[in-house]
């Protein structure tokens, strides 16, 4: 252990919460308190040990700018606590990661937490933009005359507002939804529609059982509301999930012929997910157990209209760099933000023609198979709160390559508006 | 470095105005700043907290000459001390005084206000913190008050047998109306800042640094006075105050029976009749109170008040807890915890049972409702009560609550999980009601601390605390216990190690009586109704039930299995109820029906002397054996317990007070005397002959 390596030394999150229509329990800081309570209670070192605070989320709400650092004043880390909030799209709880990891690499920081935080059922109603004027109008009008005659200019569709999250979930440089993107994906490498629903049954399943076998105990902290309710595990799984229920839905981004439903897609969740990273002399100075060592990161950019093939733009580099291949990888947390899409990136990295003239390898990258990967369910099961899920899947890949024995694994995420980002985690 | 720029912050926390560079030895400084303002600033200087003694007055009463003689453009008059403007009269020196003295104090001091009042210059209270009593009434004298935010009023004399003295039972009327000013003064309630606006005691609300903009500007003549509205002026016919004064004496007779506390309704009877005249009024009030001032109801309700003050000066010494594990978030646990994180404690919280914590949470937001807390405070209040179903604030804790089922077995195994993960110095204390110490100090990781915090149902109501010694409890784990009360804004009391301690001790043998009763043929409203009439807040049997039967048979069990000294037999009716599965208010029936709420009994049946003394003969008893045993200290903390864990009538002082006051003889011959009669349980305890 070098002074400098970086250590995954604890972690834990927040039950993921489905989105049901109307707001849910908890804001983003609310979460970012619920877990972070507990993770920072069972460490030897108190909570103002740290020498900051990064938390990743999309959703910012207007009563909690700067997220992080009302969650570190709410976690009771002293006013002296330094917190920012890193946004990134869907790698935001990644990028919190990998930011505190190049710090205490660099020697600027031994103990650091980081996290990611959403409440997507917090997202606010937008108005038109239109609607947006006429009020602003009707603010600064003086007098009646100006005030009647700025009243009359309003209009029935001023009352109707767009719903952010749509609008958020939309690429604005292409106008595809991410939905479409994984359409779009299914298309080039023929994912079938049986296909996706096989995968989407299976992540249901293997959720279910980690829920009741105890997999998840040290992971997943409860989560208390001030109505009294107990919130103990992700609510989205569905353990009777099954290939004929799926394939009764109706596809939802590109009606009538896409093959992209709400059940094969990753599910609108709230939830938030803290890692704490230390430097080799923090493990040292404070007696640590970590779980995993940080080797590195990556991230790529590409065409937005393919997002989800960012795991494979990201991961495929940071494996070269090392000389690792296929088999030197004994886990996969690969972010299910469609099963299609998922599927897509698997089938990339079996196509020839791709690996050779886009990935620039050799030969095909090779099969990954199915139970070294998402082994306890994902995002399709879970949900995919936004700015959370790059942090759960890396803390997750670590404690299930502790729970299964395996030395090396990768986390990888797809990102709206067309990037990935990878991690390459080592047991310890 | 942030606790340092903390401590900087604080020091320049009041605006001090002119009065900043003023020098003077006295209680008063005063000083004219640029702008011609003058600040007349009150800083007793033999006390952290200002009361309006006869030397406070004295001294007032030369400044004013002064202001008089050469007065400023206005004048501001305000506090220095941090804790707030001024707590009221010295209560004190009041409570030495005779009648005449009496008389001759408040007509002083009636007339220096009427000087304060006719100043030729605009005269401004600023108040920040509590104007309680004389304080208030001397910022009433002045034409303006600014509140600072926080700040609070009241004229709570009512609560010590008194009414208002320095002129406010005419200046408040004045200022706010009769009806919300009468309502003020019988209920001795506090009016908050926003509320103190909206019903007129205030002009303005502001933030200490914009104190000196606000006072220049009433200088100014830019901020208009509060009007008291066109309905007061109705109350200037003294058939509408008879009227009013009827429904005044009906509501409160309901809450203060006008046979044991006068006060009140002299207040009403000296309103109803003078209330148009602003004179007769003034000399009434003084006349009045005088006399008040020599009843008994005011001494023991002056006496109870500074019995509180006992208790919490017996809480002084630093806690060093700051953060607490409390085991079981039963009734006790759960409020137990969201009052100690409401007070500022970080609490961890453990149960089995998952959803027990999360009623925990949901009791914690009303408690934060009931306390008045804004929804920052009540959102901070929820951050520091953690539910801990792993157990992991354990090894952090200060001080570990332990607040189990009442059972040897259960709480030997808690406490020996406890010895690994306690850190080094943390206090155990448990909440055990029925169980003695000695009996479970095998298995705790360190005998020395210790001990026993015995809350009482509901936690957030009852302030009394008893911190319990056994015979290894080191003084330095007891003195920090007391402390923790006292910083967590309850009462505590130091008792020893006996069965039900002091106040289970006591008050058993009274619902026992009450039950035996019930077995003699009295009806249950009969007998809550003589206790009642005696002045206990509530009768025995709904105590009971209120308490929960299948507690008061185990306590009854456990005394009778642990004590030398004979109590009453256990009814067969108590043991039948718990089986049936009654157990009063927590099971909607018991003894009474609660499916109606709280039950109200009422009784036409004539209350004889006898039967109330069959009830409280065996609380005095149980007390005087509690004293000679030594469980609890001095005379003075077991009168102070009893008022404030069972509210033993207040205006009789206490239950040793009560006894002072029939004499011990008397009562020794009156406990001889049930002996014959109902048996061995009345011998009169050895205590009642002491000193024979």
């Amino acid at each position: 252990m070098t002074a400098r390596e970086v250590f995954l030394v604890d972690g834990a999150r927040t039950p993921f919460l489905k989105v049901r229509g109307k707001r849910g329990p908890f804001t983003p800081v609310d979460l970012a308190v619920q877990s972070g309570r507990p993770l920072l209670a069972r460490q030897p070192f108190a909570p103002d040990a740290f020498d900051m605070v990064i938390l990743g989320c999309v959703n910012v709400i207007a009563d909690e700018m700067n997220p992080a650092r009302v969650a570190a004043l709410r976690l009771g880390m002293g006013a002296e606590m330094v917190a920012f909030t890193v946004q990134i799209n869907c790698g935001s709880g990644m990028q919190s990661i990998d930011t505190a990891f190049r710090t205490i690499r660099e020697g600027s920081g031994d103990l650091i937490l980081a996290g990611g935080a959403e409440a997507l059922s917090h997202a606010p109603l937008v108005l038109r933009d239109d609607a947006v004027d006429w009020l602003a109008g009707m603010q600064s009008a003086s007098g009646p005359l100006a005030t009647a005659q700025n009243a009359v200019q309003i209009r029935p569709r001023h009352l109707k507002p767009v719903v952010g999250l749509e609008r958020g979930l939309t690429d604005p440089i292409t106008d595809l939804s991410m939905g479409q993107t994984a359409e779009v994906l299914a298309h080039h490498f023929g994912i079938t529609r049986a296909m996706s629903d096989a995968y989407a049954v299976e992540s249901h399943k293997r959720l279910a059982s980690a829920q009741h076998s105890g997999t998840l105990s040290t992971e997943v902290m409860p989560a208390f509301d001030k109505e009294g309710s107990v919130y103990k595990y992700d609510d989205g799984v569905r353990a009777d999930s099954a290939v004929d229920k799926l394939g009764n839905l109706k596809p939802v981004f590109e009606k009538p012929y896409g093959q992209v439903t709400a059940g094969n897609s990753s599910q609108v969740t709230d939830g938030a997910s803290w890692c704490i990273l230390a430097s080799g002399d923090a493990v040292k100075q404070h007696n640590l157990t970590p779980i995993a060592r940080l080797v590195d990161s990556e991230w790529a950019a590409l065409d937005p209209s393919v997002m989800g093939l960012g795991p494979v733009m990201s991961a495929t580099p940071l494996l070269s760099r090392h000389g690792f291949g296929r088999d030197d990888i004994d886990l996969w947390e690969i972010n299910e933000a469609f099963a299609a899409q998922v599927l897509a990136c698997l089938a990339a990295w079996q196509d020839e023609n791709f690996c050779r003239d886009v990935l620039g390898l050799k030969d095909t990258f090779g099969m990954i198979p199915r139970e070294q990967l998402n082994i306890h369910g994902g995002a399709i099961s879970m949900g995919h709160p936004v700015g959370t899920s790059g942090n759960r899947i890396v803390l997750h890949l670590a404690n299930a390559l502790h729970a299964t024995g395996g030395k090396r694994g990768v986390a990888s995420e797809c990102i709206g508006g067309g990037q990935g980002g990878a991690m390459i985690l080592e047991a310890v | 470095m942030d606790g340092e720029l903390k401590d900087f912050l604080k020091a320049s926390k009041l605006e001090l105005g002119g009065a900043v560079a003023a020098l003077g030895d006295g209680h008063w400084r005063y000083g004219v700043d640029d702008n011609k303002i003058g600040w007349l600033v009150l800083d007793r200087t033999d006390a952290s907290v200002n009361t309006i003694s006869d030397a406070v007055l004295r001294e007032l009463e030369r400044h004013i000459e002064q202001i008089e003689a050469d007065p400023p453009r206005a004048l501001v008059m305000r506090s220095a001390k941090s804790a707030g403007f001024a707590a009221g009269a010295d209560i004190r020196a009041l409570a030495t005084m005779d009648a005449d003295e009496t008389e001759k104090l408040l007509k002083e001091g009636h007339a220096l206000l009427h000087r304060l009042e006719g100043l030729s210059c605009p005269t401004i209270a600023a108040i920040h913190g509590a104007a309680l009593g004389a304080g208030f009434e001397l910022a009433l004298a002045c034409d303006y008050r600014i509140a600072i935010t926080g700040a609070s009023f009241g004229l709570p004399e009512v609560r010590l047998g008194l009414h208002p003295g320095l002129a406010g039972t005419v200046r408040l009327p004045e200022l706010i109306g009769p009806l919300a000013a009468m309502e003020m003064m019988l209920t001795g309630k506090t009016a908050h800042t926003k509320r103190a606006k909206e019903i007129g005691i205030v002009d303005l609300i502001v933030e200490e640094r914009h104190l000196r903009p606000a006072v220049l500007a009433i200088a100014q003549g830019k901020v208009g006075k509060h009007n008291r509205g066109v309905m007061a002026k109705a109350f200037d016919l003294s058939a509408a105050r008879s009227l009013a004064a009827e429904r005044m004496r009906r509501e409160t007779q309901k809450k203060a029976p006008k046979e044991h506390y006068p006060a009140p309704y002299a207040l009403i009877d000296n309103w109803a009749q003078h209330g148009n005249d602003r004179d007769l009024m003034q000399e009434d009030e003084i006349t009045s109170f005088a006399k008040l001032l020599q009843t008994d109801t005011s001494k023991n309700l002056i006496r109870a008040f500074m019995l509180r003050q006992t208790l919490k000066q017996g809480g002084q010494a630093t806690d060093n807890i700051a953060k607490v594990h409390v085991i079981g978030a039963g009734i006790m646990g759960a409020e137990i915890a969201a009052w100690a994180a409401m007070q500022g404690k970080h609490v961890s919280v453990t149960d089995p049972d998952e959803t027990a914590l999360g009623q925990m949470v949901k009791q914690a937001m009303r408690i934060c409702k009931d306390a008045h807390k804004d929804s920052l405070a009540t959102r901070d209040t929820l951050d520091r009560l953690m539910p801990d179903p792993q157990g992991y604030g354990l090894r952090h804790a200060d001080l570990v609550i332990e607040a189990g089922p009442e059972n040897p077995e259960t709480k030997a195994s808690i406490f020996a999980d406890l010895a690994k993960q306690m850190k080094a110095g943390a206090i155990l204390a448990t909440n055990t009601s029925s169980l003695q110490l000695a009996g479970l100090t095998d298995h705790v990781p360190d005998k020395a601390r210790f001990a026993g915090l015995h809350f009482f149902n509901p936690v957030s109501k009852v302030p009394l605390v008893e911190v319990v010694s056994h015979k290894g409890t080191s003084a330095d784990t007891r003195d920090r216990l007391m402390g923790f009360c006292t910083a967590i804004d309850r009462l505590p009391v130091a008792v020893a190690d006996a069965p039900g301690f002091l106040v289970n001790r006591a008050l058993m043998p009274y619902l026992l009586e009450a039950l035996l009763l019930m077995d003699e043929g009295i009806s249950k409203t009969r007998i809550d109704r003589a206790a009642l009439d005696f002045g206990m807040p509530m009768g025995p049997v709904t105590l009971a039930d209120q308490v929960g039967l299948d507690i008061c048979l185990d306590v009854a069990e456990s005394l009778n299995k642990s004590l030398d000294t004979p109590i009453a037999e256990i009814p067969s009716m108590l043991r039948e109820k718990v089986e049936a599965g009654d157990l009063g208010r927590k099971t909607g029936r018991g003894f009474y029906d609660w499916s109606d709420g709280t039950p109200k009994p009422d009784s036409d049946d004539k209350i004889s002397f006898d039967l109330t003394d069959r009830l409280i003969l065996p609380m005095l008893n149980a007390c005087a054996y509690c004293l000679r045993e030594g469980v609890v200290g001095s005379v003075d903390e077991l009168d102070a317990a009893m008022i404030f864990a069972t509210g033993f009538a207040p205006f009789r002082g206490g239950p040793m007070q009560y006894a002072q006051a029939r004499g011990h003889v008397a009562l020794h011959a009156r406990l001889k005397e049930f002996e014959k009669s109902h048996g061995v349980r009345f011998a009169p305890d050895p205590y009642w002959s002491k000193d024979a």
